[in-house]
Formats: C-alpha cells, sequence, structure tokens
C-alpha cells in the first residue's frame, strides 16, 4: 500500500471502524452510511483530497443487506493518489446524507444516482432526475429493472410468457 | 404516446430568483436543438435584459443506457459501447475501458501496442481540439477557422480509417492489445501530419490569436478560479487554464506515456483565452509526444499470446486444434476476470475520464460506471456565465468544449 495512504487507512479504521480492502494496488475502504459526512471532511480537510472524482452505486439485488454500495472515488491532486470509500445501504428505497455541502460536485452525480438507481439524497437541494425524462417509472440501473427485451412467443408458450411480458409502459 | 411533461416555474422555484416569480425578469429557454449549443444541451436562462442572472442546464437528451446496455454483453462485446459516448475521443473511451478490463484480468499489453496506443489517443486529442476549435470559433462568427480545422481533421481521420476501417467508431484498442497491428503506410502518414499540423497552426493562430474582434470576445469572458473548479471536479484544459498543472498523463501515466518528454501547458487568467491559449500548446504537446513515439516504436507482437483472454490470430485457427476452442469459448461466453472493482483514468480533451468496472467473476461486466469530464463542466456553467451577456452565453459554451454523448452517456 501507498504509504500516504497507510495513516488514511489507520485512521478510518479506528474513527469509523471501517474494512479496508485492496485489489489491484487499489485501496477501499467501507464505512458505514451514516458516517459518510464525517467521513468526506476528514479525506477533504485533512488529508487533502481536492477532488470527488466519482460518485456512483452498485445493486447487489437479490442481496438485502446490502442491497446497494455507495461508491465515492477521492482524488488528491497533491498526493496523485485515488482512493475508494463504499457505503452499504439496505431496502428498496434506501437513502444516505448528501456530500452537496462538502464537495459541490456530488450535487449533479447524486441527481444522477438517484435517478438512475433510486436512492434517496437527504438534505440534497435539488433532488430531480438528471438524465431521465421528469415523469419516468422506474430505476434502470438497478438488477430489476429489465433491459427492454421482448422474449420471443412460440405457440407451445405463449400464455406461460405472456405472464411474465411487462405490460404497458415500462 | 405519453404526454411529455415539462418543468413548471414552480418546479425550478430554487434555482431563479424572486424577480423571476413577479416577471421582472425574462425566463428563456434555449435550446435543446439550437446550432451553437453544441449537441442537445437545453437552457433555461433568467435574463435581466441582456444580463444573465441564473442558467440551469438541462442535460439527458443523448441518454442511450449504455452502463445498463454494457452489464448485459461480455467484456468484449460491450467495448463497442464505448465508442459511442465522447464521439469525439472514442479512441481514448476505448483505451479507459480497456485499461480498466486489463486492470481486472491482470494482462500486460506489449510495448508496441502501447505505444500505437499512445500515439492513436494524441492524434484522438488532436482531431478533438481541432474540432473544438473550428466550432468555437464559429459560434463567435469566425466562419473560415472551421473549414480550414475540418479539412485537417480529415487527415487524422483517414489514419484511423487505415488502421481499423472506421473514421470514428473504432474499437481498435482491444483487452490485452490492439486488433491487429498497423499497416505498413500508418508511420509515413503520421509523419506526414505531424510535419503539417504544426505549419497549419501558424494558418489559424494568425487568423484567430491576435484578432481584436476575437479578443473582444473572449479575453475576460467566462473566467473561472482553481477553487471552483476543484470543487466542481472540474479538470483538464479548463483547469490548467486557471494555473493548477494538473494532467492525468503526468500524475497517474498510462500506457507508458511517462518515457516521453512533454510539458503541461498552464495560463492563469481562467478565461476563454486561456482556454483557447491552453489548448493550442495541447496540440502542439501532442504533436511533440507522437514524434517521439514514431521514432521509438518498438517492433514485435501487438497482442499478449494469452489465448483464455485474447482471441487468437486468424493463421493460427487454422492450423491448431487449442486455438480453434480458445476462438470459439472467447466469442461465445467470453472471459471471467476474477472478483472485484478497479478504477483506470485517461487524460480526454475535455479532462479527467475514468471507467469503474466492477466484476463479480462472470463473463459480464456486474457494473460500468464512466466518468466523463463534460458533466462536471456543465455543472460548473451556471457559476461561469452568472453576470454575463447572452451573447457570451455561446462563446463560454465553446470554450469549455462539452460533448453532449460524453455527459449523457
Amino acid at each position: 500500500m501507498n504509504e500516504f495512504l497507510q495513516p488514511v487507512v489507520e485512521k478510518f479504521k479506528t474513527e469509523f471502524k471501517a474494512e479496508a480492502s485492496e485489489f489491484r494496488d487499489e485501496v477501499t475502504l467501507l464505512i458505514p452510511a451514516e458516517k459518510n459526512i464525517e467521513a468526506a471532511l476528514l479525506l477533504r480537510d485533512e488529508f487533502g483530497f481536492d477532488l470527488l472524482s466519482a460518485v456512483t452505486a452498485v445493486d447487489y439485488c437479490p442481496q438485502k443487506t446490502p442491497r446497494f454500495h455507495m461508491v465515492y472515488i477521492f482524488y488528491s491532486t497533491s498526493h496523485k493518489t485515488y482512493l475508494t470509500v463504499r457505503a452499504g445501504l439496505d431496502g428498496e428505497s434506501p437513502s444516505i446524507r448528501t456530500l452537496e455541502k462538502v464537495y459541490p460536485s456530488a450535487n449533479w452525480r447524486e441527481r444522477e444516482v438517484y435517478d438512475l438507481f433510486g436512492i434517496h439524497f437527504e438534505g440534497h437541494s435539488d433532488l430531480r432526475r438528471l438524465l431521465l425524462p421528469p415523469d419516468w417509472k422506474g430505476h434502470p440501473l438497478r438488477k430489476d429493472y429489465p433491459l427492454g427485451y421482448e422474449e420471443v412467443q412460440f405457440t407451445f408458450n405463449f400464455k406461460e410468457i405472456d405472464v411474465r411480458k411487462p405490460k404497458g409502459e415500462i | 404516446m405519453r404526454e411529455i411533461q415539462e418543468f413548471t416555474l414552480d418546479e425550478l422555484k430554487h434555482h431563479l430568483s424572486s424577480k423571476a416569480i413577479s416577471g421582472e425578469t425574462v425566463v428563456l429557454n434555449m435550446g435543446p436543438q439550437h446550432p451553437s449549443t453544441h449537441g442537445v444541451l437545453r437552457l433555461i436562462l433568467e435574463l435581466d435584459g441582456e444580463i444573465i442572472v441564473n442558467c440551469i442546464p438541462d442535460v439527458g437528451y443523448l441518454h442511450t443506457g449504455i452502463e445498463k446496455n454494457m452489464e448485459a454483453k461480455t467484456y468484449q462485446k460491450a467495448e463497442v459501447l464505448t465508442d459511442r459516448m465522447d464521439y469525439m475521443f472514442s479512441m481514448g473511451n476505448t483505451l479507459v475501458y480497456t485499461l480498466a478490463v486489463e486492470k481486472l484480468t491482470g494482462l500486460k499489453p506489449p510495448p508496441r501496442a502501447d505505444a500505437i496506443r499512445v500515439i492513436l489517443t494524441e492524434l484522438s486529442r488532436i482531431q478533438g481540439h481541432l474540432l473544438w476549435l473550428g466550432t468555437s470559433a464559429m459560434d463567435l462568427a469566425a466562419l473560415s477557422t472551421f473549414l480550414y480545422t475540418m479539412r485537417e481533421r480529415e487527415m487524422i481521420l483517414d489514419v484511423f480509417e487505415l488502421v481499423s476501417g472506421a473514421r470514428m467508431m473504432t474499437t481498435y484498442i482491444r483487452p490485452g492489445g490492439l486488433w491487429r497491428d498497423v499497416p505498413a503506410q500508418f508511420e509515413s502518414l503520421v509523419r506526414r501530419i505531424v510535419k503539417e499540423i504544426p505549419r497549419r497552426m501558424i494558418e489559424y493562430e494568425s487568423m484567430l490569436t491576435k484578432n481584436p474582434l476575437f479578443l473582444d470576445r473572449t479575453r475576460g469572458i467566462g473566467p473561472i478560479d482553481t477553487k471552483t473548479c476543484l470543487a466542481y471536479d472540474v479538470t483538464g484544459p479548463t483547469l490548467r487554464a486557471t494555473g493548477l498543472a494538473h494532467d492525468v498523463r503526468k500524475a497517474n501515466p498510462y500506457c507508458g506515456i511517462e518515457q516521453y518528454d512533454f510539458d503541461i501547458p498552464t495560463q492563469t487568467e481562467g478565461d476563454c483565452y486561456a482556454r483557447y491559449l491552453v489548448r493550442l500548446e495541447e496540440m502542439r504537446q501532442s504533436i511533440r509526444i507522437i514524434e517521439q513515439a514514431l521514432d521509438k516504436l518498438p517492433y514485435g507482437p501487438v497482442r499478449v499470446p494469452n489465448y483464455k483472454f485474447v482471441p487468437p490470430p486468424r493463421s493460427e485457427i487454422g492450423a491448431s486444434m487449442e486455438a480453434l476452442i480458445h476462438h470459439f469459448k472467447l466469442w461465445t461466453e467470453g472471459f471471467t476476470p476474477p472478483k472485484g472493482s478497479v478504477y483506470a483514468t485517461v487524460e480526454s480533451p475535455r479532462g479527467e475520464m475514468g471507467v469503474f468496472l466492477e466484476s463479480n467473476g462472470t463473463p459480464k461486466p456486474y457494473r460500468v460506471h464512466y466518468r466523463t469530464p463534460s458533466g462536471p463542466l456543465l455543472h460548473a456553467l451556471p457559476v461561469i456565465a452568472k453576470g454575463h451577456f447572452v451573447a457570451d452565453m455561446v462563446g463560454i459554451i465553446g470554450s469549455i468544449d462539452i460533448v453532449m454523448g460524453d455527459c449523457d452517456r
């Protein structure tokens, strides 16, 4: 592990009981979801991670706990190092506090995650859909959202497929 | 047909000033189809006379669900979709995806493949900047520059066609190396471009750099400072024009780009003119990289001979049973990287472009996320544009160089 990241990982372990893992020289920290703002503040003010490079999510459906992982990728322009921080979220309509006050760039990124995953961001100033039209139903990047293929029906299985075929608009 | 639901003034209240509600200022819609918005971008502007009070970008018109589609395809087949995002930097889109897959699988491409990747992505950067130069000057009514830059851009697209068969959607860079080796004419063609472009750039500069009309429309227009750039995660030439020399090619080098000698141009003003100067200098630096890469271009294979991940060459399929089986397995089933997630980045003409790739040990990527530079640029647009004239808005959009396919994905 990068010697710059060593104290960060130690601090996260004592402060937030984070689980650290390393894969292909990349460090990932798994923190409790309710500590995300404190973690971001610590990274920005104490360790000089000045860019929030990416915010996204991963859906582990049908797994229930955690159903989602929020993924934050931080970057430090002075140390030229990336750090991935993940937070697990449970349930059908999960919710996590917004990082918009710490990193303004999180505003649009969280709108995108809300749009495509349906994760609610508490305290977000402008939680509207970013990419899809405002009247869109559902959240496409969830694993239980169909890709939109139409299953081919034959005479022998027509009724069977008709039952699970999406009706009306998706 | 469903009815299209539109924004109401009430929904956007928190973005507008109280004067907009009482009718003292005008709320004007610009786009989504407007010749100067470079794609389908819609802006809702609140105007006090001709001054922009507030600006609300509305994106998503080019959203094609590429991230979702990639989850349903194998690693090799998903790559074809990546070209279609930032269509001005398609070589780089495939490169960053390829780098992520290689990181995940632990493949290491041969040195010749690395050198060709660098040459092609730098050519891609030059053609992206050429198109930007033409269109952004055209937005400021300097029409002739566009005709010249398109002519030079065509020379670069010819090289892409020569190596891959396609001018824009190339999918030439593949996990484990390249699709195939470059043809024999490649080197002489690139050498001609390298000789020609700096000469032609003097022509563009003579049209713009000291042109008083161009200076009036760019100098002092749309300034942004380093702090705001970092807060909004704005990278690339827009960040470098504010004085911070941050470039992924220097900070987190890829494909052995660190062995070439080049500089990161910076300016301090952060306005449209500074961004223009930074980009012009970047094209010269890219030429320098290409020259060095061509001089050092090593001979050897362009693909890793690991047939569990990389398809065997056509000549072997006819002669070897194992090669045939590998070929069949790779194109029907695909390969399976280990479980885990990686993040890879390259420098696009607009800033840092990253791929977050998660694998669950199956032949299909579990989650692909593109961190694209155009989104943050548009997010910061209201901050940049506030207080300027509507006419300057067009120049500002041109100068930050957004590609909507990149923003919406």
